[in-house]
């Protein structure tokens, strides 16, 4: 167990291509630190710094307070997990999860008690005999958690272990790779591209985006304050709405009608940076709509709406209601390369006067394709962003002693 | 009523999937007797001289031109005549010694270089290759007479190393090429994986990589074995006495049983003789080169 920290890390490669620019962070000790981004935003480099398997041009990484820039992967006294697994085909289930200590020169009682160990909790008992091209995809990527499990070291190091791994099995062993990282409060970092994976499992979250850290914080933190349009738009599925908006009096004057801001978010608005400014672009979350029939609105407040539903699809306890708002739309990169990201910037619609947007609805709710539907806004959960650099405009979004309260611990230990 | 009606469909697809079974047998037995005569031809082609070469030996000396295929007289006489001599048992000595030594030279030393090619970029990388590949090409017959010159005065003239030197170079280009490539199969994460678990880069080679390439170290073992074990051109140049004559030069001078004859039986039986550690190796390692060894590394 131990602490992670990167300072002021930077990978440039010959070509002069900055991968990872002057990252910062602190992982602390017993924490599953999940990086997220887009592909190619640097996490995986990030890791394979922690690793060692890539050199770091500048800056320093410590690993239990000690600089590790120059030491080798077997000097750093770290377990990773492959995308793709790596395990040693010619090697059977034990002698893969017991090579490491075998190195290390651990007798071989204690390699064996370690292995049977690690193959309980994993439930690959019947397996330790077995070569690895004789196991199932779920069954390798455990032998690969075990492999890491039984050297027992200062931190895990997981490169998107899931996701080789079909969509069902991958749910399911999210809790495993959870429950074992509780048990054992190693340290670990998590890389994954999946924002569902890295809310789901991450004690703290680092956005990342173009070798940049974006935003750090608890699943809630980087749900409800994104710090800018980017970690906005990737955190959250369906991922959050966005229209160009005008600010006037206490009000927000939006493509689907005026929203009156609520005294905290006034607030918020108040003491951040951008005070003044008048044209904003407005995120709204999808799960902050709801049918207006349903009553939201007589307790909330919050502004209602009628919009004509495309298409509504059913998961059963909610719907997912699309609607298409008249309106410009709002133009900014870090939305255009999250859209690139997902390959739906080439989807026919783009481009047109109309805005695509999503809302999530009860179950209960009666709206019918193709008919007008009474919607309702919830303005609490009102984001508002400067539409030249993108950074929210209200405060709070990464330091808000009123909020910290309400957030959760960074980590338990 | 309805049972009948069961029945009577049930036939109907019996028949027809009778239909689609003959039909598929015609087919098949087409594609098996176009490849059971390629096959043929192939075999026979190869294998006549061989035979030729076997019956060859089994015959008298007196009858070893009589022009039959069967020996009329069957003797194994040629046999216990080549050993009889020392020319042909330190001949054979001298070829498994200096085949053996150049072939495990030159893998080593490939394996070294196959696997930096593989994996590591570094300046000048094309250019080795390109060098490899150059010696490769080059005429072996030109470098032959500047080696005796050049032998016999640095005193490697008639000597083991004398032959390993060129074996082992001419033997070097094909072996990097055959290498490379097998390293190049295996996915670099294993190696990174094996680092991580704590093995230097030697372990991480030497644990990890060479098991896993080893039917490509096998299968360039034996190409490279056969290429020493049979050459004629180095053999026959750089050396001139049992000291380092190797069997195919030894072969070539054996003496008949008079000036004007031509030992054909003794030579056939020699031949017989040297196929033989050939095929004892491949035999004994055609389990090995199996392709497919890697199966399971990674996500399938």
């Amino acid at each position: 167990m131990a602490e992670i920290e990167f300072e002021d890390v930077t990978k440039r490669y010959p070509d002069g291509f900055e991968a990872v620019k002057h990252f910062n962070l602190d992982v602390h000790d017993g924490e599953l630190m999940v990086l997220v981004g887009p592909s190619g935003c640097g996490k995986s480099t990030a890791l394979r710094m922690v690793a060692g398997l890539e050199d770091i041009s500048s800056g320093e990484l410590k690993i239990d307070q000690d600089v590790v820039n120059d030491r080798a992967p077997k000097d750093r006294d770290i377990a990773m997990v492959f995308q793709n697994y790596a395990l040693y085909p010619h090697m059977t289930v034990r002698e893969n999860m017991g090579f490491a200590l075998k190195l290390a020169k651990v007798p071989q009682a204690e390699i064996d008690s370690k292995v049977a160990e690690a193959a309980r909790i994993l439930d690959l008992e019947p397996h330790l005999d077995r070569k690895p091209a004789n196991l199932s995809g779920g069954q390798r990527q455990r032998v690969a958690m075990g492999r890491a499990i039984v050297r027992d070291p200062k931190a895990f190091l997981m490169d998107e272990p899931l996701s080789n791994l079909d969509a069902k099995l991958r749910v399911q062993m999210r809790t495993v790779v959870a429950r074992i990282q509780q048990r054992l409060q190693t340290t670990t970092i998590y890389v994954t591209h999946d924002q569902t994976e890295a809310m789901t499992l991450g004690n703290r979250i680092t956005v990342m985006r173009a070798g940049e850290l974006q935003q750090v914080g608890s699943p809630t933190e980087l749900y409800s304050r994104p710090v800018n349009l980017f970690v906005a738009g990737f955190i959250g599925s369906p991922s959050m709405n966005f229209l160009p908006g005008e600010l006037e009096g206490n009000n927000v004057r939006l493509p689907i009608g005026s929203l009156p801001l609520p005294d905290e978010l006034r607030r918020r608005l108040e003491a951040g940076p951008g005070q003044g400014r008048r044209q904003v672009i407005a995120g709204l979350r999808p799960d902050h709509f709801e049918d207006a029939a349903l009553g939201g609105s007589q307790q909330h407040g919050g502004a209602t709406f009628r919009a004509n539903i495309d298409v509504l699809e059913s998961l059963g306890s909610e719907y997912y209601a699309y609607f298409e708002v008249e309106s410009e739309r709002v133009a900014s990169r870090e939305l255009e390369e999250l859209a690139q990201d997902a390959g739906a910037a080439d989807l026919p619609g783009a481009g047109s006067q109309q805005v695509q947007m999503v809302a999530r609805l009860s179950g209960a709710t009666k709206a019918k394709p193709g008919q007008p539907l009474e919607l309702w806004f919830d303005p609490q959960h009102l984001q508002l962003f400067d539409p030249e650099s993108g950074r929210s405009l209200l405060a709070g979004g990464q330091q808000q002693p009123a909020a910290a309260a309400t957030q959760p611990p960074a980590q338990p230990v | 009523m309805s049972v009948g009606e069961a029945t009577g469909a049930g036939a109907v697809r019996a028949r027809s999937r009778t239909g689609e079974r003959t039909g598929f047998f015609s087919e098949n037995v087409k594609r098996m007797t176009g490849w059971s005569g390629a096959l043929l031809i192939v075999l026979v082609a190869s294998l006549v001289p061989v035979l030729w070469i076997v019956m060859l030996s089994l015959k008298t000396p007196a009858s070893a031109t009589d022009g039959s295929f069967i020996p009329h007289h069957w003797t194994l006489s040629n046999y216990s005549d080549i050993f009889k001599t020392g020319i042909f048992t330190s001949a054979l000595r001298n070829s498994i010694g200096i085949a053996l030594i150049s072939t495990a030279l030159a893998v080593i030393i490939a394996c070294a270089a196959a696997y930096a090619i593989a994996r590591l970029e570094f300046p000048g990388k094309r250019v080795i290759l390109a060098v490899v590949l150059g010696v490769a090409l080059f005429p072996q017959i030109s470098l032959v007479g500047p080696l005796y010159n050049l032998w016999r005065q640095v005193g490697l003239y008639d000597t083991w190393p004398g032959l390993i030197i060129p074996y082992m170079t001419f033997a070097l280009p094909l072996s990097i090429f055959v290498l490379s490539s097998f390293f190049q199969e295996i996915p670099w994460e294993l190696e990174q994986a094996a680092e991580v678990d704590g093995a230097t880069p030697f372990q991480a080679f030497t644990k990890v990589i060479a098991p896993l390439a080893m039917p490509g170290i096998v299968t360039t073992f034996i190409i490279v074995f056969i290429i020493c074990w049979n050459d004629f051109v180095f053999a026959i140049s750089l050396t001139s006495t049992t000291a380092a004559e190797t069997v195919p030069a030894a072969i070539s001078t054996f003496p008949g049983v008079s000036q004007f004859t031509v030992p054909y039986g003794d030579i056939a039986a020699a031949a017989v003789v040297v196929t033989v550690p050939v095929m004892v190796l491949v035999l004994l390692f055609q389990r090995r080169i199996v392709a497919g060894l890697t199966a399971g590394a990674v996500k399938g």
